[in-house]
């Protein structure tokens, strides 16, 4: 039998760097209870985000951003099709993508990719550019107002030297927020996936689970009840940085074109 | 149904959410779509207040389909039992039972008892005010509202056939005749295939094979009717076979953490630790005379006098002697309803002058809250022990009288202590669960700054009160004096020690040894126990309430997670998951079961029976108590041993549930010509007055999952606060259609109490339903929010009226009227002259 990857409080086990961790949330069995975001920011001392009434469900949280590393989307399906209202919830959060554009346009080193397969900014090392914030394809990363620095979640790197489990997963009373080695938890998620679906949701699927997306796969992914623009989440998010070759390749297309063209007119001439 | 388990109860849900996983279905049934509604398999809208007449329904669909587990029917419950010549239903006489008297709207319950040679049956529930009342022309030794069972011997006429017209099997069937699924569609607003869908579900999922459990919150108790919601699902769980079996029950999921424990060792008037009834002025002036009145002939309930000798021994110990009685003189008397609704009308009529308030908040919390601050405001003084600075604290200072002129600060003569308390975490101590288990918590940190546990401020309280006394040589003065005030101390702030207070809960015998538990009380004097239900929680000195083997360690039943009242039983009258002759029902459903060989019963759980007593036993005629049980006797404590389909006594408001509206209805009572129930019980005042038909709308409470009760926990705390900052209130598009309220915008809701306004929540979760052809919109309304706190609000509660249920006095705040119109209430001082 091989050592559990997890110590007995549901963090990583000593020794396990190398191994990749993540979260699995599976939004079929979300209450909506947000015990998640208040966990969060208990545990990461993240500032007050006060939207008020917004009117949106029961979402007063909104969005992800350098106030709020979890999010509790509430959204209210009609009935359609033949089925009926449903009120979908699932508690969003950094993706911790394989390839994250946050940490490939960071000029300063201080996103880094840490040995937990996990992408983790440094405050004190952030000068505030905010490259990362217009290089995130889905919008998590964000700027604090109030000391410049850019924010998200650290799938709680701090707790993993006591073996500690991320606290959004440790307070998820329904385990909607599993924390795991990656790829038992992208195995668990297929066989749930299969399971939600033959129980009469469709479109049920899974989200970010992918390496072959255009983020290389999500540290953290999701099942989702609905496609993933009912929740607000981007269809096919792909890194930015993944065009640069695209990029350079168009562009040298083009100077290429350009060049023909310019011989072209030069010499096309004296024909 | 009845309740929003996934909001109000999340991490108990997680159960459900596994349940789920292994192959239960569940339904919700609730006026509202909430988040319980979004996890269940199938959805169940129902018109707030409709609940019986959805319950009737299944007991109907049970009965008229032949649906009942009957060999369970027959061997457990009092469908045999034939009642008296006499008894008469709602279809013969126009919406009550027989016995009902208009003039003072109650019932005697003389043709509701058990036919048969010299038999009368007293039940264990029952308002118990009313005995004082009563006393004058209920003969001695007859039937009255006592506090717990007595059976008046003979032998109870039965049969088996269950043929005879007034065989309570009978009587069911002809009752619930009319609630049809067709009547039930059109009193609750729910489909017939949607009512067909859940009742046949439930039948098959109940009997040999499989069991069915029902969970409700308060969503069902707080109606008028709210004793008989939880009636007719006790009905239904016995026609089914789903009582005393894995898997089976009724849930009651309380309010919050350790109600059940404020219930065992009670905050209630009317109760003594271990549901003793609360002597009454003149019925009870003897030990003697109380124990006549309250031990039953048949069951522990025999023994009572055992648990109210030993529980006067833990309370005045060495000075409670046989001679003295034991010091039963001590006890406090009640003299009529002392419960919280009457007692702030008592203080509008100046007859209160102090209170003290201990986790509670009425200004924001109670039904009336407005009613209450106005009582508040006649009180000499008030003290008020909270984590918070709550509103029954500062209504005198900025309260909505004060913001509208109708009080002034200067004009309050109430003197008003706030006295800051400790939270759990802050202090040593137990909570029970709904499922009994009592468990113990350790403190975490020391409390800051002057805040102290209850336990600290009760004790030193009681210290400096006999230091006063002391020495002054009166005789009033004794029980205070001759109370066992002695506890070791603890930390920094002189903190009693909570499990000294555990082991006298527990209880001793000669030599302070701990019992081990109930049965080991004697009426003598020699043993002393603070609550004889918890009689073992400190078993051999080991506080088993703090036990915690991790249920991977352990079997299904988790014997060894802390301690379960009584006797760490899992499953109360666990008697009924075997048959007639002690065999499982099935083995998928084995519990406890007779062991032949050992003669004796056994199974996964302690055995909710006496050990020994064979399957087949009957006892003789003249045994009394535990003796006088039968081997089939699964419900011991019950006077008759049988669960009670047939309520032949104990409930005000009739032997069997029937649907009346609530006080306040826009709907016609659909099942009957009485509208509302006759025994609901008002309190008429001028600040409590009953909404006319100007107000269309359907008002019902709630909680949602980020916030509190009355919000003293949730509003002071900035990170719930911030996920919930706002009053709302939830209607549907068509209401908003109808009232021209705009998402987002404000409305104000109004009531004859009170005025309040709310940010609106358009949404198809709160939807209207189409009763008697007519369109009935329900408006939500969560109750968190008062004036004080990082997120403020109004009260919702300021809509309500008092008006509660008859038996246990709990105010109907899920179903009454109100109006909803746009923009934010009006403001402004009125002349205070």
């Amino acid at each position: 039998m091989t050592e559990s990857p997890l110590s007995p409080d549901g963090g990583p086990a000593p020794g396990t760097q190398g191994v990749r961790f993540g979260f699995f949330t599976d939004t079929s069995i979300c209450i909506g209870c947000e015990a998640c975001e208040v966990a969060c920011k208990e545990w990461n001392g993240v500032p007050d985000n006060p939207v008020g009434f917004s009117g949106l469900s029961y979402d007063n949280t909104l969005d992800l951003g350098a106030n709020a590393w979890r999010h509790v989307a509430f959204v209210e399906r009609p009935a359609a099709d033949g089925e009926p209202f449903a009120w979908l919830m699932a508690s969003d959060v950094c993706k911790h993508c394989t390839s994250a554009a946050c940490l490939e346009v960071c000029p300063t080193g201080a996103i880094f990719g840490t040995e937990f397969g996990t992408v983790v900014v440094q405050d004190d090392v952030c000068n505030g550019c905010g490259y990362c914030v217009t290089a995130c394809p889905y919008g998590v990363i964000e700027r604090r107002a109030s000391d410049g620095g850019a924010w998200k979640c650290t799938l709680c790197y701090d707790r993993f030297k006591g073996g500690q489990q991320p606290a959004c997963a440790q307070a998820c009373p329904t385990d909607s927020i599993q924390f795991g080695p990656l790829d038992e938890l992208r195995a668990r998620a297929a066989d749930r996936a299969e399971e939600v679906v033959a129980a009469g949701h469709p479109r049920a699927q899974l989200y970010g689970h992918d390496p072959d997306d255009g983020v290389g796969g999500n540290g953290a992914f999701f099942l989702l009840l609905d496609d993933p623009e009912v929740y607000g989440l981007p269809p096919d998010p792909v890194t930015p940085t993944r065009q640069i070759a695209q990029m350079w390749r168009t562009a040298g297309v083009a100077a290429l074109a350009a060049a023909v063209a310019i011989v072209g007119a030069v010499f096309g001439d004296r024909r | 149904m009845g309740s929003n388990m996934a909001e109000c109860h999340p991490v108990g849900f997680q159960w459900v959410v596994e349940a789920q996983a292994r192959g239960a279905t569940v339904f919700h049934v609730d006026p509202r779509f909430t988040r319980t509604s979004a996890l269940a398999d199938h959805y169940v809208p129902l018109r707030a207040g409709s609940d019986i007449a959805f319950l009737g329904g299944v007991v109907n669909y049970i009965l008229s389909g032949d649906h009942d587990f009957r060999d369970y029917v027959l061997a457990y419950t009092n469908a045999s039992h034939v009642i008296v010549d006499g008894v008469a239903l709602p279809d013969d006489l126009d919406g009550v039972f027989s016995g009902f008297d208009e003039s003072t709207r109650s019932y005697d319950h003389a043709t509701w008892q058990y036919g048969g040679e010299d038999v009368d049956i007293v039940s264990a529930a029952g308002r118990r005010e009313r005995v004082v009342a009563e006393a004058d022309r209920v003969e001695e030794g007859g039937q009255a509202f006592e506090g717990v069972s007595i059976e008046k011997g003979g032998r109870i006429e039965k049969d088996p056939t269950l043929q005879h017209p007034r065989c309570v099997y009978q009587l069911l069937k002809r009752h619930y005749a009319r609630y049809t699924p067709e009547l039930v569609a059109d009193a609750c607003g729910v489909s017939v295939e949607q009512f067909r869908e859940l009742a046949q579900a439930l039948c098959d999922n109940s009997g040999r094979d499989r069991t069915s459990v029902i969970v409700y919150s308060v969503g069902w108790t707080q109606h008028t009717t709210g004793v008989q919601c939880i009636r007719a699902a006790s009905i239904i769980q016995l026609l089914l076979g789903n009582m005393g079996r894995p898997g089976g029950g009724i849930l009651a999921l309380r309010g919050h953490a350790s109600i059940q424990g404020s219930t065992d060792i009670p905050t209630l008037y009317d109760l003594l630790p271990g549901y003793l009834p609360m002597p009454s002025v003149g019925r009870h002036d003897t030990l003697d005379s109380y124990e006549q009145r309250t031990s039953s002939r048949k069951g522990f309930w025999a023994n009572s006098r055992a648990y109210m000798v030993s529980l006067l021994k833990a309370w005045w110990g060495d000075a409670a002697t046989p001679d003295n009685d034991f010091c039963f003189g001590y006890l406090p008397r009640i003299s009529g309803d002392h419960s919280a609704y009457r007692t702030a009308i008592d203080m509008l009529d100046r007859k209160v002058r102090g209170y003290i308030l201990l986790g509670q908040n009425p200004a924001v919390g109670s039904a009336n809250s407005r009613l209450h601050r106005l009582a508040l405001a006649h009180l000499d003084w008030l003290v008020v022990r909270d984590l918070t600075m709550i509103e029954s604290a500062t209504f005198w200072l900025d309260g909505p009288e004060i913001d509208s002129g109708e009080l002034r600060p200067e004009d309050i003569a109430t003197e008003v202590f706030f006295l800051p308390a400790a939270a759990h975490v802050e202090k040593d101590g137990t909570f029970t669960n709904t499922q009994r288990v009592v468990q113990w918590h350790a403190k975490a940190v020391e409390p800051k700054g002057d805040c102290r546990s209850d336990l600290w401020f009760t004790y030193h309280l009681g210290r400096r009160v006999r230091a006063k006394l002391a020495g002054a040589g009166r005789e009033r003065d004794r029980p205070v004096l001759d109370l066992t005030w002695e506890y070791p101390m603890t930390g920094l702030h002189n903190e009693v020690d909570a499990a000294a207070v555990l082991q006298e809960i527990n209880g001793w015998g000669p030599q302070r040894r701990p019992l081990n538990g109930f049965a080991e009380l004697r009426a003598d004097g020699s043993t002393a126990c603070g609550c004889w239900i918890y009689s073992g929680c400190y078993a051999g000195g080991q506080n088993a309430t703090a036990r915690r083997v991790p249920g991977s360690q352990q079997s299904l039943v988790a014997p060894e997670w802390a301690w379960a009242w009584p006797a760490n039983r899992r499953i109360l009258y666990n008697r009924a998951s075997a048959d007639p002759q002690g065999r499982p029902w099935s083995q998928r459903k084995a519990y406890v079961w007779w062991d032949d060989e050992a003669q004796a019963w056994t199974g996964h759980d302690v055995p909710d029976f006496p050990p020994h007593l064979a399957p087949d036993a009957v006892p003789p005629a003249d045994a009394v108590g535990v003796e006088a049980l039968a081997g089939d006797d699964a419900f011991i404590m019950q006077a008759d041993g049988k669960g009670w389909l047939w309520a032949p006594a104990g409930l005000v408001d009739g032997p069997l549930p029937t649907h009346y509206e609530p006080h306040e209805s826009p709907v016609r009572n659909p099942v009957q010509r009485r509208q509302s129930s006759p025994f609901r019980e008002q309190l008429p005042h001028e600040h409590n007055p009953t909404n006319d038909a100007s107000y269309p709308f359907v008002a019902t409470t709630y909680r949602v999952a980020e916030h509190h009760t009355a919000g003293g926990m949730s509003r002071h705390q900035r990170r719930l606060s911030e996920l919930a900052r706002e009053m709302f209130v939830e209607v549907h598009p068509e209401l908003a259609a109808l009232r021209g309220l705009e998402h987002g915008g404000w409305a104000t809701v109004s009531s004859s109490r009170s005025t309040i306004e709310a940010r609106v929540l358009v949404t198809e979760r709160m939807q209207p339903v189409t009763v008697d052809g007519r369109r009935v919109h329900q408006v939500g309304l969560p109750y968190h929010w008062g004036p004080n706190g990082t997120a403020p609000g109004d009260a919702a509660n300021d809509l309500f009226a008092i008006v509660l249920d008859p038996n246990v006095h709990i105010q109907e705040v899920k179903s009454a009227t109100c109006d909803v119109t746009p923009g934010r209430r009006p403001r402004g001082r009125k002349d205070p002259g």
